[in-house]
């Protein structure tokens, strides 16, 4: 890999973290106001909890100051 | 290249694109606009990879073959999710509602043993030869020639593919979204032709692992919350016999994978263990897997030896899991989808829907959105809908990127300029891209105006990969075989594949020969049609071979098992051994098929 690459890792974790807090809001959002469908099992709180944690683990982990 | 419905997954797949151009429905689901907010953030993300690695496709190792910097996870990681394209997980779900888990075959026998074969024992040749294609690959061994037909024969299929690709997902798009087909080919392709030509190989590389982990992110749910609602697999087989006990769900097999193939009659696909082993598992599935230079381009472009050697022990062991979000939400579709009124629904297939326009019938192959529509709410809608999205996309991306570097290296320099500068050919490969993408859109009108077409380019790939598979495994285990008996034993097995493949178009009732049964059904053809191509291929290269003169064993270094000095490599921790991980992945391989007999 290029020394001052940035590895697609890092990509992922941008994108994980991105879609993770919206969708981890939005199932906040659901929540608060009861609207969430019976068979989501509040999927959108967890799961996007999930994917913000991971996406916030590869943003760290392979940050370009770090990787390079 | 076999993106949309690969070849060794062709057999009897309805072709998908004529199936929801038949439907007539209206949109499945209504994106909100935190959807829509994903689906943008997506297309920006690409586009940024994009314009990032522009600095890094300087020289034409760079842009063609990724600098070979590629390390084994990222190189795994796209080289199984060069294969896993939407349509095709689309189609696999469909038809495991339709025939149970014996659809399952198509990732487990049909790719596993070929996946660790290519790393284990065939890729040391590839990578120690250097070459940069499978064309290439075969100048080395069998000389200009066949590489040159071989060159020509996949880059006009590969672009072909890109533009059927292109055209499904416009069709998947209008119907499942309900969006306008010029508005989502002229994106799709915009967004291809940037990242594509701006990044060379190594743009397309990284989007198919963004691609990679969008479908797990976006379509991993959908089974985990029918599980949670039917009870887990247990609950899930007790819906299931309850549902056939009372004549809700057509009676059958559906949970075990080898129970029902003695016999052609036993089961509902109408094939029989010979053709799932021979011919799914060996003919076809090691051709695609281990000559089609779509997905081997991934493994050439690794930094290592050893890294080459274990990304396709990586893919493996992901292939092996994807059944989990395709072949698991088929299943679950028969006892979780209700109608509006709470009744259980019955998909059906293409044909039944097209004969009954605005009856509100849904065909077998919408299963998976449907599916989706039910689990996921706003946000992770627009995930798994934006994860059809980049699996359409990385199919396009895939097969322009392997167009370009085959025309460029295997047509272009051998033929028109022999000796440029380096900057020259990948300016050309630039140039290339940019054509390959406009060749794909015309494809794509040319399908839409004609969907019949897609059935003869589908099965066009199963004639070269069988008949190639013969001459590329003689050639690299054989030091006797030669020039003519490559070039006669690829020609005489596209010709038997060819004449099969006619015989049973022009009379139906021959699969009976084809196939060695009267019960076998269309699923079966492919792979005993694949099996008699390479027996075909091999047997008329070592009869050619023995009555011509062969290379000195000198001219075979790097290309042919035993006159090769593989290098040694440095030592490494159990762990991180491919053999290791191999022996792992094939005790999880029989594991699975012992569960599921």
């Amino acid at each position: 890999m290029h020394s001052s690459a940035i590895p697609i890792w890092f990509f992922i974790g941008v994108l994980l973290t991105v879609y993770g807090a919206l969708i981890l809001g939005y199932g906040i959002y659901e929540l608060s106001t009861g609207t969430m469908a019976v068979q989501n099992f509040h999927a959108s709180v967890w799961w996007g909890a999930l994917m913000l944690l991971v996406g916030l683990f590869y943003l760290i982990r392979f940050r370009p100051s770090r990787a390079s | 290249m076999f993106e949309l419905v690969p070849a060794y997954l062709a057999a009897g797949l309805p072709s998908m694109t004529a199936a929801f151009a038949g439907t007539g429905a209206s949109s499945l689901a209504h994106l909100s606009l935190l959807d829509l907010a994903v689906i943008a953030i997506y297309f920006v993300m690409v586009i940024w990879i994009g314009f990032y690695l522009k600095g890094q496709a300087n020289t034409s190792e760079e842009f063609f073959m990724a600098g070979r910097e590629m390390t084994a996870w990222i190189a795994g990681l796209s080289f199984v999710s060069a294969n896993l394209g939407s349509l095709e997980l689309m189609g696999w779900a469909g038809s495991s509602y339709q025939y149970g888990i014996l659809a399952a075959h198509w990732y487990w026998v049909g790719a596993i043993p070929a996946m660790l074969f290519l790393g284990m024992v065939m890729m040391p040749f590839y990578y120690v030869c250097k070459t940069h294609s499978v064309p290439g690959y075969l100048k080395l061994r069998y000389g200009q020639g066949s590489s040159t037909v071989a060159a020509v024969s996949f880059a006009f299929m590969t672009v072909l593919m890109s533009g059927v690709n292109m055209f499904a997902m416009a069709e998947v798009m209008k119907i499942v979204l309900g969006w306008n087909l010029n508005f989502s080919i002229i994106v799709s392709s915009l967004a291809v032709a940037a990242y594509v030509a701006l990044g060379g190989l190594r743009s397309a590389i990284f989007n198919e692992v963004l691609q990679f982990v969008l479908i797990w992110g976006g379509a991993l749910l959908v089974p985990i919350l029918g599980l949670i609602e039917t009870g887990g697999w247990s609950g899930f087989k007790a819906r299931l016999a309850q549902n056939i006990a009372t004549g809700a769900t057509p009676a059958g097999d559906y949970t075990h994978m080898w129970r029902s193939m003695g016999h052609f009659a036993d089961n509902p696909m109408g094939i029989h263990w010979t053709g799932i082993v021979f011919g799914l598992g060996f003919a076809i599935s090691f051709g695609y897997w281990t000559t089609d230079f779509l997905v081997v381009q991934r493994v050439l472009a690794a930094n290592s030896l050893r890294s080459a050697r274990l990304a396709p022990v990586i893919g493996s062991f992901f292939k092996m899991a994807v059944p989990f979000i395709v072949i698991l939400p088929g299943l679950l579709g028969l006892v979780v989808l209700q109608n509006a009124d709470g009744s259980l629904m019955h998909l059906v297939g293409e044909n039944v829907v097209a004969a009954h326009p605005g009856a509100g019938l849904h065909s077998y192959n919408e299963v998976l959105p449907l599916m989706m529509v039910r689990y996921l709410g706003p946000g992770l809608l627009g995930l798994g809908i934006t994860a059809l999205i980049a699996g359409f996309m990385s199919g396009m991306a895939g097969n322009v990127s392997a167009f370009t570097a085959i025309f460029t290296y295997d047509i272009y320099q051998p033929h028109i300029v022999k000796h440029a500068r380096d900057e020259h050919y990948v300016l050309v490969g630039r140039i290339v891209t940019i054509v390959g993408v406009v060749i794909s859109i015309g494809a794509a009108y040319l399908v839409m105006n004609a969907a019949g077409i897609m059935d003869y380019v589908q099965a066009l790939f199963s004639f070269f990969i069988s008949p190639l598979l013969g001459v590329v495994l003689l050639g690299m285990f054989w030091k006797r075989a030669t020039k003519q008996g490559g070039f006669w034993g690829l020609l005489m097995g596209t010709l038997t594949s060819i004449g099969l493949w006619a015989w049973v178009k022009a009379d139906p009732s021959a699969l009976r020969f084809v196939a060695i049964s009267p019960d076998a059904k269309d699923m079966a053809e492919n792979m005993y049609r694949a099996l008699w191509s390479v027996t075909t291929s091999v047997g008329v290269n070592v009869i050619v071979s023995l009555f011509t003169k062969p290379r000195p064993i000198a001219e075979l270094a790097g290309v042919v098992y035993g006159a090769t000095p593989l290098p040694t490599e440095e030592p490494v921790p159990w762990y991180k051994n491919e053999w290791f991980w191999t022996a792992i992945a094939v005790v999880i391989f029989f594991a699975l098929n012992i569960y599921f007999w």
